[in-house]
């Protein structure tokens, strides 16, 4: 009895050590392997999200009183594109939104024309995937009355953000994508104005983005031209936006 | 015959069915992995706030690098305001090279161990699935199978007898012969509060973290008084887990380090005769 039990008590040890060195063991992250099970959970995530989350329901909405009264700013706060400095010189006037791909009227749109579209107005909480949390009023055209405007095509699954800002000088162009519920949703809105003003240039000027159920990465600023796409393995990294690309989960739900 | 601790040698109990130990070191695993995947998410922001936002200027606790003036880096704890110098621990410390850098905790304490976000939001979805399955499973069989009702809930007797087992527990004197075929009241007590008490609270802020959820249900980030709230909670939450941990090694290493590591791993527990005691070795 006892001897089996000592080498139990030994085995036991050696899961002990095994399990510290797991946690310790930083190989285990940079496997391929392991992220791609890891991944798994993103789809759990996903599923059982889906599966108590009511397509309609409505992010919280706050208060004029409960505004930030400072809105961090992160990622691109200035692009440097000669084409966006351009624009931002004129001050927007001559910005066309782009709206291609699988829809049936592809459409140039202005900043007016855009205002004109049916608009609503939210006082939100933005949860950055770094853990902060910010709350401000955002005004913007439905991204459902724009979808009518152009009609997707039968196949269309995701709606792709291109924006004109590179996070490095250089470097790859921020992009996103959200599939057709978080596209219809009734909050979601392109943004045009961030606390009864025009959007500011670090927020995202002229049009940003709002997915309020979401985090705040999914929420692309300075967008220069939307998609409509069936798959998007094709696009940037092939995961469906920049900072997928580079490791987080596109469900940013959580 | 001589017992591996050195008490009077007694009977063998089969003291932890199946699924306790079972459950209890998937347990051990998942909250070593969501501890330290845990402490790497925090450090991509390591500031706790109160309320819905988390206003700069009002922060209850911050991690922070700050400039020496001979140009180094020193590590700054601030508690509601106040400062504390960490330098090497939080705040600054060593990840591979010889110079101090700007990180929360350090890397010996973050899965992974180099500043990786993504990384290790990776490590604490997927493993915080196995926690939620797994305690939810014990909780299950603990209620249904009668384990939480007949081990765990203390009687009559155990309430009454609460001052003297704290007293023992002060003196080192731990429970032989009969009583030590139960749990102690304060060990039934610990094990209830952690299970149906800080487990949940853990899960419960965790979700009141994602946006999808509050949308959800609403209620949930407002029970603790908002997101950044139910954040600072989670962090307060995590360091009741390892203080528990901490107080849960120090006793199983007190009370008979062999007899306690293999009655969670084969179920046997070995009883001392009364009046033995661990004190003997």
């Amino acid at each position: 009895m006892r001897r089996i039990s000592r080498r139990q008590f030994g085995v036991g040890t050696l899961q002990l050590l095994g399990v510290s060195l797991l946690a310790g063991c930083d190989a285990l992250s940079n496997s391929p392997s392991v992220a791609s099970l890891l991944d798994r959970a993103e789809g759990l995530t996903r599923a059982v999200q889906r599966l108590f989350t009511s397509r309609r329901a409505l992010a919280r909405e706050f208060s004029e009183a409960e505004r930030s009264p400072v809105f961090p700013t992160n990622g691109s706060t200035n692009p440097t594109e000669p084409e966006y400095q351009a624009l931002a010189g004129s001050g927007f006037t001559k910005y066309r939104l782009e709206v291609g791909g699988l829809v049936d009227r592809p459409a140039r749109l202005s900043l007016d024309e855009l205002r004109g579209l049916p608009s609503r107005t939210q006082i939100t909480r933005h949860d950055c995937v770094e853990g902060w949390s910010a709350i401000a009023q955002w005004k913007g055209a439905r991204l459902q009355a724009l979808l009518e405007r152009v009609g997707p095509k039968p196949e269309a699954r995701y709606v792709v953000f291109h924006c004109f800002d590179a996070l490095s000088e250089g470097g790859d162009a921020y992009y996103e994508s959200i599939d057709l519920d978080a596209a219809t949703h009734e909050q979601t809105i392109l943004a045009y104005e961030m606390n009864d003003r025009a959007l500011p240039i670090e927020y995202g000027a002229p049009l940003r983005v709002r997915i309020e159920r979401q985090l705040g990465y999914k929420m692309a600023k300075y967008i220069k031209r939307i998609e409509l796409v069936a798959r998007f393995d094709g696009i940037g990294g092939g995961k469906g936006g920049y900072w997928e690309d580079r490791g987080y989960e596109w469900y940013a739900g959580i | 015959m001589s017992s591996p601790d050195g008490g009077s040698p007694g009977p063998s109990i089969y003291r932890h069915a199946l699924p306790t130990r079972l459950g209890h070191w998937l347990a051990a695993l998942c909250l070593l992995v969501l501890i330290m995947s845990g402490l790497q998410i925090f450090n991509a922001h390591p500031t706790l706030y109160w309320g819905d936002r988390s206003d700069p200027g009002h922060a209850l606790f911050r991690l922070r690098a700050l400039e020496t003036p001979d140009g180094g880096t020193r590590g700054v704890t601030e508690i509601l305001g106040h400062p504390i110098p960490t330098t090497g621990v939080l705040g600054a410390s060593r990840e591979a090279g010889p110079d101090l850098e700007a990180r929360g905790f350090p890397s010996w304490a973050t899965l992974p161990g180099e500043q990786w976000l993504a990384m290790g939001r990776r490590w604490h979805f997927f493993f915080a699935w196995i926690f939620v399955l797994n305690g939810l499973g014990f909780a299950l069989w603990a209620l249904l199978r009668g384990h939480a009702a007949r081990d765990l809930w203390p009687t009559g007797q155990d309430v009454r007898g609460i001052a003297r087992t704290v007293l023992d527990h002060l003196r080192f004197r731990h429970p032989t012969g009969e009583a030590a075929r139960r749990y102690n009241v304060l060990q039934k007590l610990t094990y209830l509060a952690v299970i149906f008490g800080l487990a949940p609270l853990i899960i419960a802020t965790g979700l009141a973290m994602s946006p999808t959820m509050d949308a959800v249900v609403p209620w949930l980030p407002r029970i603790f008084g908002g997101r950044q709230s139910a954040r600072t909670v989670h962090f307060i939450a995590c360091f009741a887990f390892v203080g528990f941990v901490l107080g849960h090694l120090f006793m199983v290493a007190v009370t008979g380090l062999f007899n306690n590591v293999r009655s969670m791993l084969t179920g046997w527990y070995r009883i001392e005769a009364e009046g033995g005691s661990d004190e003997a070795h």
